[in-house]
């Protein structure tokens, strides 16, 4: 057996309130390409910070070529042969790519050397790049390739790779993959952290699949199915709800063919998303982020106005309304991105609170805020949701990640909504405080409000929803009641079409 | 190592000891430079920030101290609400010149007829050109998405143009000899904005405390000051909290016009006097300055626009008395803005000495 490249054991890592990596053991052989695999939330990107010296892990060891590995900063990992190309690229957009590649290195060689050195490894890679562009005039592709030469020129023996293609078109996708499978025959293993399935299984030898933290197998994704990759990741321990489905009542809120155009470049077009929302219910969404979700909170929350006739609440269209007067109505919101979206990280939590309650709770008389009256609400969504700080003058800022999720539901959970739609409301919360979250969304329901749920945690989503359905490139599966539903439906409803496809022919 | 560490809160100590440091940073930096320039610099900084106050002349000085402030404060109060919603009007200067046009164009056209509305319709006329000017380049963010930087900033020089224009031949004294230069609006009484010439008291006075009240209170407690703030820190919460980010441009940008506007009625119709060529001095810049060294606060801007007028005024008193060039008392404005700026830095991050603990 060769000697692994890399060789990761117990590694351990445990922030506050939740353990992000709990002992990881795997190693990685010199020239393969290894899949890191896993939800959200998994641990994979405290474990690659880890092995790139970002993070210094509690416990746990690092062997690379046999010797002890214990890099304490990114410098210290690419000096042993260790590079990284991250989701978000750290590029000069007023520079050009030699002056960019440049700004990386300790002793940069003239500006014509390095053109040469660019231009060398970018005809031997097969990656099309001119070093004297201009970057902010470059493609998502282009600027991940400037990204990818700069590691490749320090000659690395193992390249990280996290979630490379999701800015990628699928052309720019297949000229990183043969560049990807050449550097793994020239011997440099890749680390390749993705949940897209199809890619995995194309490019990769191995592959580790993590879950809350913990390594829940391994497989060659090249004989193993989506399928079955897919019920590793999501857990083969998914426990059916042992909810009994409510009589439904009467629809609320009806989707009619709500169709909306991607807000932005990296955003996701909505398609043709119809269902009926009924009192009571707990409607819960999966699928993988990125998939519409964030478009679909705005098409609800008034964010983003829709076309006549694809919104109605109470029979009423709402389309064209915006958010306060939905609001008004009783139609609540809580965004996924807590920090400068559902809240203003220097804002303190009054403000915060003010922030949407102060058309149902009254805040304001004739426009003047009563900061007395947002006070005492800040204080009554501080104590029922338990949210840990020091009192409702600190900043939103100055709260943990998961305490201020607690204080963004809690302040709409208190505003007493009719329809609550939530995206992502335990992420990154700890255990007791998720499932106080997800009690309060069910008494919610059991009081008669309806609930949208928009998770990526199955089993949440599992725990809580009367009905269940998938959102995927904007599109919204029929939804099934959620009790009963096998694993491998649920994978299906999460793959789509393009995963059914492949399912089929490993059958 | 040095190393600034983010701090959870912005401390409360450093936001009112930034400005303080920040002008005694400037009064050591400016004393080098007046040193190195030959001038005593003990003497030169007391005769900037001291004389105008306490010297024997201070009889003399003490009103333009309001004279000068007050266009400052009201200009930068309208700028404040735009710079706090991240909505950057750089033009003040030509909405200062256009209300001025725009209100001095009414008074002009009734003279000599004697009435109490005839100040406030000028008043009004003043404000609304000062608004309009302002709001090409709101409409043009709104519509085409437009920098409003760069619109703002080269309207100052179309308002400058317009000035010389209207100077020369639309608003020129026809009694005047052929001079350029309107009448003298402050010698006419029904237009004048004179409350007490001797005390420095006119209009602009009266109206720069308003706005700074007013101010005040829209900030603190009122939802549109809110949604200003919110605006500014986190563009998707107030996107999410109802905010419609066009309006808020729209309104930001009329409120900076009509103020800077305002402002420009007041000094054409009194200080000034007179619609002339070299009218503008400057206060649509400087009143940039003013807001931020106010940090955007009104009693800060408040406070600042004082701050500046004494600069000012020191600074006329030193070059004559003590020979100072022009420039050097321009670079002592200009490194106060920099020290401000630099200080500030405390205000939302703690130094470290030493390497810190990586997480």
């Amino acid at each position: 057996m060769t000697q692994p490249l890399l060789a990761l054991s117990g590694l351990t890592k445990a922030y506050p309130g939740v353990v992000a990596n709990k002992d990881v053991s795997f190693n990685i052989l010199p020239g393969e390409v290894h899949a890191l695999l896993g939800e959200n939330g998994a641990g994979k990107s405290t474990l690659v910070k880890t092995i790139y010296g970002l993070v210094k892990p509690d416990s746990g060891t690092m062997m690379l070529n046999g010797a002890p590995f214990t890099p304490t900063e990114p410098r210290a990992a690419r000096a042993s042969g260790v590079a990284m190309v991250f989701q978000h690229f750290s590029l000069f957009d007023a520079m050009n790519v030699a002056e960019n590649i440049a700004l990386g290195m300790e002793n940069p060689p003239p500006q014509r050397e390095i053109a040469a050195q660019v231009r060398a490894v970018s005809d031997q890679y097969g990656l099309p790049l001119d070093p004297t562009r201009i970057v902010g005039e470059l493609s998502a592709g282009e600027r991940q390739r400037v990204e990818i030469i700069r590691c490749l020129l320090q000659d690395p023996k193992l390249l990280i790779m996290d979630e490379p293609t999701s800015v990628l078109t699928p052309q720019e996708v297949e000229i990183l993959f043969k560049t990807l499978r050449k550097l793994s025959a020239e011997g440099t293993a890749i680390l390749y952290i993705s949940h897209k399935l199809e890619e995995i299984r194309a490019l990769c030898k191995n592959a580790t699949v993590l879950r809350l933290g913990q390594v829940v197998g391994t497989c060659d994704p090249r004989t193993t199915s989506a399928r079955d990759m897919a019920e590793l990741m999501v857990g083969s321990a998914l426990h059916v709800p042992e909810r009994a489905a409510r009589a439904a009542g009467d629809t609320i809120l009806a989707l009619k063919g709500l169709s909306a155009n991607a807000p932005h470049q990296f955003g996701t077009a909505l398609q043709d998303i119809t269902i009926d929302v009924k009192k009571g219910e707990v409607l819960g969404i999966g699928g993988v982020a990125g998939n519409g979700q964030d478009e679909l909170v705005a098409a609800l929350s008034g964010e983003m106005r829709t076309a006549d006739g694809m919104i109605s609440y109470q029979g009423k269209n709402i389309g064209h309304l915006g958010p306060n007067q939905r609001r008004k109505g009783g139609l609540l919101t809580a965004p996924e991105e807590r920090m400068g979206h559902a809240a203003a990280p220097d804002m303190s939590l009054i403000e915060n609170a003010a922030l949407t309650a102060t058309t149902r709770k009254e805040l304001a008389t004739k426009g003047f805020l009563n900061w007395r009256k947002a006070r005492s609400f800040a204080e009554d969504v501080i104590t029922t949701f338990d949210v840990r700080t020091p009192g409702s003058n600190n900043t939103a800022r100055s709260l943990s990640g998961g305490n201020l999720q607690k204080f963004v539901i809690g302040r709409e959970i208190m505003q007493d909504p009719v329809v609550l739609v939530v995206n992502q409301p335990t992420w990154g919360v700890d255990a007791s405080a998720a499932a106080a979250i997800r009690q309060a969304l069910l008494d919610l329901a059991a009081n008669g409000a309806a609930v949208i749920c928009i998770s990526q945690d199955l089993d949440e989503l599992m725990e809580i929803s009367d009905r269940f359905a998938a959102l995927n490139e904007g599109r919204l599966s029929a939804p099934r009641p959620a009790q009963g539903l096998t694993v491998e439906e649920i994978g299906l409803l999460l793959g789509g079409a393009h995963d059914m496809e492949v399912a089929h022919v490993d059958a | 190592m040095l190393m600034l560490e983010k701090r959870p809160q912005p401390s409360k100590t450093w936001t009112l000891a930034a400005p303080i440091l920040a002008v005694i940073l400037t009064m050591i930096c400016g004393g080098l430079l007046f040193a190195a320039l030959g001038k005593a610099p003990l003497e030169t900084i007391r005769t900037i920030f001291l004389d105008p106050l306490f010297s024997e002349f201070a009889w003399f000085y003490r009103p333009q101290l309001l004279i000068k402030g007050a266009p400052l404060a009201l200009i930068a109060i309208g700028l404040s609400f735009g710079f706090r919603a991240g909505i950057w009007n750089i033009g003040a200067e030509g909405q200062y010149i256009v209300g001025a046009i725009c209100g001095a164009a009414v008074g002009l056209a009734v003279y000599p007829t004697e009435s109490i509305f005839i100040f406030p319709l000028m008043v009004i006329a003043g404000v609304l050109g000062g608004m309009l000017w302002a709001l090409i380049p709101g409409i043009l963010k709104v519509k085409f998405d437009t920098n409003e930087i760069l619109v703002s900033l080269m309207l100052v020089y179309v308002a400058e143009q317009l000035l010389a224009s209207m100077a020369l031949s639309t608003l020129r004294n026809p009694e005047g000899m052929g001079f350029p230069g309107s009448r003298n609006l402050a010698k006419y009484d029904s237009a004048s904005s004179w409350i007490s010439e001797n005390a420095g008291m006119h209009w602009g006075v009266v109206a720069a405390f308003i706005a700074v009240i007013f101010a005040y209170v829209t900030l603190s407690r009122h939802q549109f000051g809110f949604n200003v703030r919110l605006a500014g820190q986190s563009p998707r919460a107030a996107r999410f909290a109802g905010v419609n980010p066009k309006l808020l441009v729209l309104v930001c940008m009329g409120i900076s016009g009509g103020l800077a506007g305002a402002a420009g009625l007041f000094e054409v119709a009194g200080p000034a006097g007179q619609i002339s060529i070299d009218f503008n001095v400057g206060y649509g810049f400087t009143a940039i300055i003013v807001a931020f060294l106010g940090r955007l606060h009104p009693i800060g801007i408040l406070l600042a626009a004082g701050l500046m007028a004494l600069t000012y005024i020191g600074g006329e008193i030193a070059q004559s008395n003590l020979g100072l060039p022009g420039a050097a008392i321009q670079l002592m404005q200009g490194m106060l803005l920099f020290f401000l700026l630099m200080v500030d830095v405390l205000t939302n991050y703690r130094v470290r000495f030493g390497k810190g603990a990586t997480t």
